[in-house]
């Protein structure tokens, strides 16, 4: 991943003290970190989030549940843990699109989404997406008509958002597990719309 | 505090994101500096509001220069620096902090509000863009630990949080786009009854 092949990086350097520091106190384990970094690789992300956007679309009464409370509704379908102890799941509609940053650090829906992409973290999101959703929206390919209100949501607290995306015109025949792979992780948070045809 | 962290509405951190980056790591350290911190909060040597507050404390050079795990590593070498380099566990053996409190919440969804000028030097959850600003209560979300006084070891205090919807006019002026609003989450404490204007009989 790294490619400083000559100069090491210090920052690198600095991460292995910490952990020499704290192993040695026995507060963390190789076998403990790994553990962690192996489910964020593999049991959570946006895989999770798409499920939960494919069932809300395909059963009425579940996204009833969903969007009255998001912890529960994803519970149902396995998924909680760190960082989802309250999610509010709010919904675009023809006239509404919703988008979610956090301008004060970087929080994120990890059980939905999983970890977030570096340009979410960075300051030029964090920054602009407040103050210019729609210039913004633009440069991820997002245009969206001057009749649509665009809703920012800061997660300034500990409340965790996600968007439900509209369901695309032209997938009524699709069952639950089609839709499913159509949801992208943008679209949940909310620099996308979900098209009815992936590339 | 109104340090480098506060990015909301900030002119000139970045430009385009057109070209973005999507990689969630970049360095095999990274990962496991992320695993480290999780670690460390979800034993109990600090709080996450330590934490964040770790974080906007670093030098604001390193904050932006260091990239995101970056800070995160610079944060928990701070903690542990503070602990004598020896961090006890257990010392916030609770790492929810939804809580359930006796008094009822002040506000309901539709009632409008003000958000308080404050200027914290400590930790603090309250942007600067929304300070000294007229809103909306859109959204009650239940008590939770008070971030201002958990970061600092000053008790939980839990408090009332609710999302309050601001037009984008109120928070940018004429330089605001149209039909954009911006929802912030809110605790109790940042917020004041929005005044009315007596109209004398």
């Amino acid at each position: 991943m790294s490619d400083h092949d000559h100069a090491p990086d210090p920052l690198a350097i600095r991460a292995e003290a910490l952990e020499k520091l704290l192993t040695d106190q026995g507060l963390v384990t190789a076998e403990a970190i790994e553990g962690v970094i192996r489910h964020y690789a593999e049991d959570v992300g946006p895989m999770n989030g798409a499920r939960v956007v494919a069932r809300a679309w395909t059963d009425p009464a579940y996204r009833e549940r969903l969007l009255e409370n998001g912890r529960e509704a994803i519970a149902e379908l396995g998924f909680g843990g760190a960082q989802g102890e309250r999610l509010v799941v709010v919904e675009n509609e023809p006239q509404v699109h919703n988008v979610v940053v956090c301008t004060l650090c970087s929080c994120y829906p990890w059980p939905v989404l999983g970890l977030p992409p570096s340009w979410y973290k960075d300051p030029a999101y964090r920054s602009r997406v407040v103050r210019e959703p729609r210039a913004v929206l633009r440069e991820f390919g997002l245009e969206l008509p001057d009749e649509t209100e665009v809703r920012v949501w800061d997660s300034s607290a500990e409340i965790r958002y996600m968007v439900l995306p509209q369901r695309p015109v032209g997938t009524e025949s699709l069952s639950e597990a089609d839709l499913a792979p159509l949801v992208s992780r943008d679209a949940m948070i909310g620099v996308a719309q979900v098209e009815a045809n992936r590339e | 505090m109104d340090g480098i962290h506060d990015l909301g509405g900030k002119h000139g951190f970045g430009g385009s994101l057109e070209e973005r980056d999507e990689a969630e790591f970049h360095a095999l350290w990274e990962p496991r500096v992320r695993a480290i911190a999780g670690l460390m909060i979800g034993q109990g040597c600090f709080n996450v509001d330590a934490f964040r507050h770790a974080i906007e404390r670093l030098d604001p050079v390193a904050y932006l220069g260091d990239g995101y795990f970056g800070r995160w590593l610079g944060a928990v070498e701070k903690l542990v620096e503070e602990a004598d380099r020896r961090p006890r566990p257990g010392l916030f053996p609770d790492t929810s902090t939804l809580r359930v409190i006796d008094e009822p919440p002040r506000y309901a969804p539709g009632d409008e509000v003000v958000t308080r000028k404050l200027h914290r030097s400590g930790h603090t959850r309250l942007p600067g863009y929304a300070r000294g600003c007229q809103g909306t209560v859109a959204l009650w979300h239940g008590a939770w630990v008070f971030p201002d006084t958990h970061a600092h070891g000053e008790g939980e205090n839990p408090q009332h949080v609710y999302a309050v919807r601001f037009d984008a006019r109120e928070l940018w002026g004429d330089a605001a786009e149209a039909g954009t609003s911006v929802h912030v989450d809110l605790f109790e404490s940042y917020l004041a009854p929005r005044p009315r204007f007596e109209v004398p009989a």
